[in-house]
């Protein structure tokens, strides 16, 4: 048993290592350790979705995971959807059809709509909104999200 | 948020994890975690130390036996149940399951840790008392015995597994139709009161979100009037909250017993 662990993390590409408490969660480390702010925190209370990362091909909220239990793991954030700098054809759909309005969810709606796609390329809206359950957006009422997804799934 | 200070441990084997349990009085077995890393956020539980069962393949897994037994690793989340042909013997589990808070959750969180938090608005110990599950209950020496669902929910967040003991297999007898029904915040968000059903010539109805523990009653038939009498009989204070009072519980456990009863006995043909 041990307070803290060294721990290796394969995120976006890029291999990370470093010493981590115990008590510290996957988010935590991926925003203050590594500095890749793009993933959220919202609730921090595993509600809200805007920490949402693929951890292993896995959606997975971030403030429910500890950072010691992602050793060894390939871990896949918002900052990682584009390798080119370009949009990719879902954030495009979301620039497109104003799937955002502050923005704050917009990190965890990309991953889990990235997810989505992967397994389903093809959604129906029931489909697309199952998917979205585990992210909450305070300002678009999810229309335009579900449009977003399904523009891009139609690309 | 900030946990408080805690040990981590992430054993190799079921052997290794109940060694340190033991030896350990403070620390906790630590599951899909979607639940307890949000409690402990809370300090509503605050472990020394955590055993990660994430890993343990000895913990995971769907066997579906020649005779139609289902045993399910307890270390099983909820999106491997969702999808595994071998549960799909026992539809009822799979389609419970997809309805369990999202698909994060759904991806991380157990049939283990679930029934473990023995929350009183969970899904899965109201259908483990219907369907008739077994508990395989593991102590530090290795020794097993197997628990009924309805001696092993005991209280609030309190199961059959002492400390230093592990839940390691759910067996889930066959031959029996089952239904269940919910009334919920929200699509599948947490439950009211949820009610599941289990035929095989006797019918087992349990009723969760009306007391510490599932409710299991045994109507005399599956007539709507006979359902309803035998919850009504059942002697529960069903509790009151901003979400319902104790007297809409009642009412809805009635009716949610209804509508799981229903669906079994269509699936055993009548």
């Amino acid at each position: 048993m041990e307070s803290s662990r060294a721990i290796t993390v394969t995120i976006n590409g890029v291999e990370y290592e470093r010493e981590v408490e115990a008590r510290k969660l996957l988010i935590h480390f991926i925003r203050d350790d590594l500095d890749l702010t793009g993933s959220h925190i919202g609730c921090d209370t595993g509600n809200c979705g805007a920490c949402s990362v693929i951890v292993d091909g896995v959606l997975l909220k971030s403030c429910m995971l500890l950072a010691v239990q992602a050793d060894g793991a390939t871990i896949e954030t918002v900052e990682g959807l584009s390798e080119s700098g370009e949009l990719t054809p879902l954030q495009q759909a979301f620039s497109d059809h104003h799937a955002l309005q502050c923005g704050y969810c917009t990190p965890g709606m990309l991953m889990s709509a990235t997810a989505l796609l992967r397994s389903n390329p093809n959604p129906s809206e029931a489909e697309v909104r199952k998917a979205l359950q585990g992210n909450i957006c305070r300002c678009t009422g999810y229309w335009n999200i579900i449009e977003a997804v399904r523009a891009a799934a139609a690309q | 948020m900030l946990l408080r200070e805690v040990e981590y441990a992430k054993p190799s084997s079921v052997a290794e994890a109940l060694a340190i349990l033991a030896a350990n009085d403070g620390a906790r077995a630590l599951a899909g975690g979607q639940t307890l890393v949000n409690v402990m956020k809370a300090r509503a539980a605050s472990p020394d130390a955590l055993v990660d069962l994430n890993g343990l393949e000895e913990l995971k897994g769907i066997d579906l036996a020649a005779d139609g037994t289902l045993s399910i690793g307890p270390m099983t989340t909820y999106a491997e149940i969702c999808g595994s042909a071998e549960a799909r013997a026992r539809p009822i589990r799979g389609e419970v399951c997809a309805q369990i808070a999202d698909v994060q959750v759904r991806n991380r969180g157990t049939i283990g840790g679930n029934i473990c938090a023995n929350d009183p608005t969970n899904h899965l110990p109201p259908l483990l008392t219907a369907i008739g599950a077994q508990m395989t209950v593991t102590g530090a020496g290795g020794d097993e015995r197997s628990v009924p669902a309805e001696e092993f929910f005991v209280g609030v967040y309190l199961t059959a597994v002492g400390p230093g003991e592990l839940l390691t297999r759910i067996v889930i007898p066959a031959g029996r139709h089952d239904g269940f029904a919910a009334v919920t915040l929200g699509a599948d968000g947490t439950c009211i009161v949820n009610a599941a059903a289990s035929v095989d010539g006797s019918l087992r109805v349990a009723v969760g979100c009306v007391g510490a523990t599932p409710v299991l009653v045994h109507p005399a038939s599956a007539d709507d009037d006979a359902v309803r009498e035998a919850v009504r009989g059942a002697g529960f204070d069903a509790p009151s909250d901003v979400h319902a009072s104790s007297e809409y519980r009642a009412h809805l456990a009635e009716v949610l017993a209804v509508r799981a009863v229903r669906q079994a006995t269509e699936r055993a043909g009548g």
